[in-house]
């Protein structure tokens, strides 16, 4: 086994997702054979290889610091599920 | 005759002529979707009453002599590219109520150029599948068999110019979304070269990965299709700051002289023998054409899919990680507080392959793993690109069937995952190297299905591939048949 059931709750908790016991079996068995498949990456020999992260050579891209149109507030928080003034509303935080 | 059936260049034509309006055009198209939109389901919203609007306005265009590249021509766009003011939900419930404030550059371009848009159209959620049937709206069915998936992830937009909906579409490739489809539904799809198309207002899914690009019924309206949407954009940093060359003279330059490569990685076993069969038959008409075949070897080929398959996830569990119920789309109203809110939101508004890639990306980039899959993966990538760089030292372009099976029956591989990523192993290389391909129609199956052969060409060379693709399309005259709808 690669990833046991313990660690999918882990990394669902991390991904900020709840699943249900049932879900948890299935997820487990498809991870683990998701990253079974995986691992034959574990056959090339990469030592010395430059980790690639972009396909095209891309260096940072400049421009010129000038004002130019941007959303005003309302267009910003028109699709919120809650919005009051020029705030996003959600559910406290902290414990009261 | 229906002017629904018809190309852009055939519809310019008869616009130019004055025998058909634009209005005519998009009446066609409405009476078509009328009709097969049942049973095809291409479609997730439709933007009828807008596109008879801009079919007057292209029509008083058309009486000015103001004809631009696409006046009046119906296209439809995947619902993963934002439209101002129109619902755009990337097939996934967590956007259903989600309107863009601002326009995708791509829609911004074909606007300038006269396009009518049709509507927003189908695909698998956040454009993880190969088939169309993770969308929360539905699944679409293949035109050529409604028992059959179109391909994916944009399945939609394929089996729209497929079933004669729209003239062309506009979809999105991270491992094959375009060209797969295309090649199951019988018409051409297009991947360019990542950085070629401005992705600004195309909802993110592996961002090293995703690209633009068109659907169109002949590799003439691709080039045309392609004049519009190439090009920089300020707005997006990995967008490349080149000339775009007029895609339209590279159609009927032909190949004599080209030397076009055969990977041998690609003929494994487990393909179909009718694709088998059409690429034997694709070479002769190559070299029909005056250009030499010779094998290569791209020895890193079996290792695409394992690549793909952490680095996409990776990158999708990044991006995915705005959807938190706090700025826009579907909130659940079960959180008591803030995190409970969130995972509430996310576990009710994704759907099961969207989390699975998730958990992937999350796992994979966890703390202690990151080493082990993401950077070995990132390393294997850069062996993958070496490949094409080597081979592209001995040939023009790369051959190779798009798919390893023509397109398969609906539920056939939603419980196997692997099964379902396997349809994607010809076309998944390319995105990791970043070139640009195209899908091209070679022919059906004996039961009547289309299939597709794939052509691939280094960084930035659209034209060269609109190059062969348009040589090998006249030489092969695969017969203009409609799916019998």
């Amino acid at each position: 086994m690669k990833i046991t059931k313990d660690e999918v709750e882990h990394v669902a908790h991390l991904a900020r997702l709840d699943f249900t016991e049932e879900e948890k079996e299935k997820f487990t068995s498809q991870l683990n054979d998701i990253l079974m498949y995986v691992d034959t990456l574990n056959r090339i020999d990469t030592s010395g290889v430059e980790p690639m992260s972009h396909a095209i050579a891309l260096h940072n891209a400049f421009r010129d610091d000038c004002v130019g149109e941007s959303l005003d507030s309302g267009l910003s928080l028109a699709n919120a599920p809650d919005a009051r003034g020029p705030f996003f509303r959600v559910p406290r935080v902290i414990e009261s | 005759m229906d002017l629904n059936s018809l190309t852009i260049h055939e519809l310019q034509e008869k616009i130019r002529a004055g025998e058909a309006t634009a209005t005519d055009i998009v009446r066609d198209v409405f009476t078509r979707i009328d009709a097969v939109e049942q049973d095809v389901h291409a479609y997730i919203s439709l933007m009828k009453d807008d596109a008879f609007v801009e079919a007057s306005r292209a029509d008083a265009d058309i009486r000015a002599g103001n004809l631009r590249p696409l006046t009046g021509i119906p296209v439809a766009l995947k619902d993963i590219l934002c439209t101002k003011g129109f619902r755009t939900t990337c097939g996934s419930h967590i956007l259903h109520n989600f309107v863009p404030p601002y326009n995708a550059t791509v829609v911004e371009k074909l606007k300038e150029a006269g396009a009518v848009f049709v509507g927003k159209t189908n695909m698998d959620e956040f454009a993880m599948g190969s088939s169309t049937e993770t969308s929360y709206y539905g699944i679409t069915r293949n035109p050529w068999d409604l028992e059959r998936i179109p391909g994916g992830s944009s399945g939609g937009s394929a089996a729209a110019v497929a079933a004669d909906e729209c003239i062309a579409s506009i979809g999105s490739d991270t491992g094959g979304s375009i060209r797969q489809p295309a090649a199951l539904c019988g018409i051409v799809g297009m991947k360019p070269t990542y950085g070629r198309v401005s992705r600004f207002g195309l909802i993110a899914f592996a961002s090293s990965l995703d690209q633009i690009g068109p659907f169109t019924k002949d590799v003439t309206d691709c080039a045309i299709t392609m004049n519009v949407i190439a090009g920089y954009d300020s707005r997006e940093s990995t967008s490349v700051p080149m000339d775009v060359p007029d895609y339209c003279k590279y159609l009927s330059r032909g190949i004599g002289g080209w030397t076009v490569g055969i990977p041998k990685e690609y003929f494994i076993e487990g393909i179909d023998p009718e694709i088998m069969a059409s690429m034997k038959k694709a070479i002769g008409i190559i070299e029909g054409l005056g250009a030499k075949c010779i094998e290569i070897s791209l020895p890193h080929t079996e290792y695409c899919l394992a690549v793909y398959y952490i680095i996409a996830p990776a990158e999708a569990s990044s991006n995915l990680a705005r959807y938190d119920g706090v700025k826009y789309g579907f909130r659940s109203q079960d959180g008591r507080e803030l995190l409970e809110m969130y995972k509430k939101t996310r576990s009710a508004g994704f759907g099961p392959e969207v989390k699975r890639r998730i958990m992937i990306g999350t796992y994979a980039l966890s703390s202690g793993y990151y080493d082990a899959y993401y950077k070995k993966a990132s390393q294997v990538r850069a062996l993958i690109k070496r490949d094409f760089e080597e081979a592209f030292k001995r040939c023009d372009a790369i051959m190779t069937p798009t798919t390893p099976t023509p397109a398969f029956k609906i539920g056939e591989k939603t419980d196997d995952p692997l099964q379902m990523y396997l349809s994607d192993i010809f076309t998944i290389s390319t995105n990791l190297a970043g070139i640009p391909g195209i899908s091209v129609p070679c022919g059906f199956t004996g039961d009547g299905l289309p299939m597709g052969v794939q052509f691939l060409t280094g960084h930035f060379e659209e034209g060269k591939l609109i190059q062969i693709a348009s040589a090998y399309e006249k030489s092969a005259s695969i017969e203009k048949s409609r799916p019998g709808l």
